[in-house]
């Protein structure tokens, strides 16, 4: 099942206009605060009624401006995990998750929801009250509450944001196996690239109410355009690796296409295939092969394109065998070295110097 | 006769009662749907319906108790219609019901207003993401979590009617075992001769009946408040 989206509406100060299409597996809507991310997913949830658009889930059109249709959230059979949990403070946890089954045609599955309650981790907590939780499992309990439901799409608008980085790190196994074991889309909203790097298939960037860039999250990451969009600090490729072997020094080998990496804080067992985040930032550049190199991780690469901003910066990008990523270097260093499109030369990463929790497979 | 009390002053605890309890059961759905009304709603006039709501509360009862003869009485104009139906309510005790009603309805209404003030739009949402329309998501979300604020909202309107004098003697007189309620029986009694004595023994009847009520309200909120996951008021 496919959802196309295309919604116009006039807020007062934004005027949103937006279409893309989330197909399985995760859609990431990327943006600052204030790009319209959330009520694009209020108009997906019909929580918002916009002005204009259509929007369809599979054969099912759930809103047509020009037709005059629009299905009352109740009956879009759509999965909504909220920022702020929005648990029932009434209800013990066991009531909440089994809430949405309520409505659902054939009732409360029990096999479903215990298989749900042990895979994020709620067996202990089911008796409980909202009000005694902790925010990151208000935020599990949610999640189960959203796909017990039996959506057909599952909507999540940031549903980290609140929790602090631990509490994050303790949720992300539990939405990565989500993410794994549902059959439906999810269109997942944040401005944490981090967070997006992590769990996005495909990724799509809004400002001010428009999308600017949309695709796969490889390409739209490895996009040197996509720079200034996602900010030079946070902006950096994703790409697949796998472990090839788990080193006693803790350090893991990991193969890519293009070459071979050793990396430290790999948990993910050998043989598995992970993401890794490779910010521009992080990525060096030198014409000959480097010798005598406190790193490890060079690879040869091909530089595919050069973007030049406003700054003092250039955005390179890179191909190693079939992956694609960016360096962010000085102007003057492109000049010096002669960076051009069609030449070979060394990206040097550091290691290090690769935030841990991006590290998929990593954590839990 | 038990208690010690006379036929006449039984008479009146027990009207007063059942006067009150019709009171409250009649102005509790209007009371809810528009404090919805005035809690979730935009609308032009919305300053005109509040006032319209506090006017028994700050009209004189014995004018809120005219206007009510004047429209329900014989010759009023609802009054009549509901003559055909059947239905009278001037000088009976389901017209001092009604006049106890109206007064308690502002009381009610407020307290039920802040209930629903208090509850957050944004569970509804979640609800409705859920799959619960609109009654559902009124009879599992809402009215769970405004249960504290009705109860208090219910408790006001019935001391309120207990204590309503101004209108119903106005719009059902002071008739004994029809519409002679507590206050008004108190009010005769101190009127006569030799009469104190039963006015004595119906307002000590008035202070147990009201602190009984309160004292239960109290016991009923602590226990809602825990059900619907709320520290217990100290």
């Amino acid at each position: 099942m496919s959802l196309g989206v295309e919604v116009r509406h006039r807020f007062p100060g934004l005027d949103l206009d937006v279409a893309f299409a989330a197909g399985p597996g995760v859609t990431a809507l990327f943006g600052p605060s204030g790009a319209g991310k959330s009520s694009v997913v209020n108009a997906i949830a019909g929580l918002l009624r916009p002005d204009g658009g259509r929007i369809a889930l599979g054969d099912s059109v759930v809103f047509d401006a020009d037709r005059g249709v629009h299905v009352p959230a109740a009956q879009r059979r759509i999965g909504y995990v909220f920022q702020d949990g929005r648990l029932f403070p009434h209800m013990t946890v066991a009531a909440n998750i089994g809430y949405g089954a309520r409505f659902a045609k054939g009732g409360l599955d029990r096999a479903e929801m215990g298989r749900v309650v042990e895979l994020l981790g709620l067996e202990a907590l089911l008796e409980r009250r909202p009000n005694t939780l902790s925010g990151g499992e208000k935020q599990r309990v949610a999640l189960a509450r959203a796909w017990l439901s039996r959506p057909r799409l599952l909507l999540m608008d940031e549903p980290l944001a609140a929790l602090d980085e631990p509490r994050k790190d303790e949720i992300f196994p539990y939405l990565e196996r989500l993410r794994d074991v549902a059959q439906v889309p999810i269109v997942y909203v944040s401005h944490n690239l981090a967070e997006v790097a992590r769990l996005a298939d495909e990724l799509v960037v809004m400002q001010r109410g428009q999308v600017v860039l949309s695709g796969r999250a490889e390409a739209v990451l490895s996009d040197p355009k996509a720079l200034p969009l996602v900010g030079v600090r946070e902006a950096g490729a994703i790409l697949p690796a796998q472990v090839a072997e788990q080193g006693a020094d803790g350090l893991s080998r990991l193969t890519l296409s293009g070459g071979e990496l050793l990396l430290p804080g790999v948990s993910a067992p050998e043989g598995s295939t992970i993401r890794l985040r490779v910010l521009a930032q992080d990525v060096l550049l030198s014409r000959a092969a480097p010798e005598g190199l406190s790193s490890h991780n060079v690879l040869p690469v091909e530089v595919v394109a050069l973007h030049r901003g406003m700054g003092p910066g250039v955005a390179v990008q890179l191909r190693a065998g079939r992956d694609v990523f960016l360096a962010r270097i000085t102007q003057r260093a492109a000049t010096e070295l002669r960076i051009a499109p069609g030449m070979t030369c060394f990206a040097i990463l550091n290691a290090t110097a690769i935030p841990r929790g991006s590290i998929g497979g990593a954590a839990g | 006769m038990s208690l010690g009390l006379s036929e006449v002053e039984w008479a009146a605890l027990t009207l007063s009662l059942k006067v009150s309890a019709w009171a409250v059961v009649i102005s509790l759905p209007p009371a809810i749907a528009v404090a919805w009304v005035l809690a979730r709603k935009r609308f032009p006039g919305k300053a005109l319906l509040s006032a319209l709501v506090h006017l028994p509360l700050v009209l004189p009862p014995v004018v809120t108790g005219y206007l009510l003869l004047l429209t329900f009485g014989m010759n009023g104009v609802l009054g009549r219609l509901l003559a055909d139906w059947g239905i009278v309510l001037a000088f009976r005790w389901t017209g001092a019901a009604l006049a106890a009603g109206i007064m308690g309805f502002p009381l009610m209404v407020r307290a039920i207003r802040l209930a629903i003030e208090a509850v957050d739009p944004k569970l509804e949402d979640a609800a409705e993401t859920l799959g619960a329309g609109r009654a559902a998501r009124f009879r599992t979300v809402t009215l769970p979590l405004i249960a504290p604020g009705i109860l208090a909202g219910v408790v006001l309107g019935f001391a309120k009617a207990m204590g309503e004098f101004g209108a119903t003697i106005t719009f059902v007189a002071n008739i004994p075992g029809e519409t002679q309620t507590l206050p008004s029986a108190i009010y005769a009694f101190l009127q006569v001769p030799g009469g104190e004595d039963s006015a004595v023994r119906l307002v000590i009847l008035a202070i147990i009946v009201a602190l009984g009520a309160v004292l239960m309200s109290e016991w009923l909120a602590r226990r809602l408040a825990r059900r619907i996951g709320q520290e217990p008021p100290r």
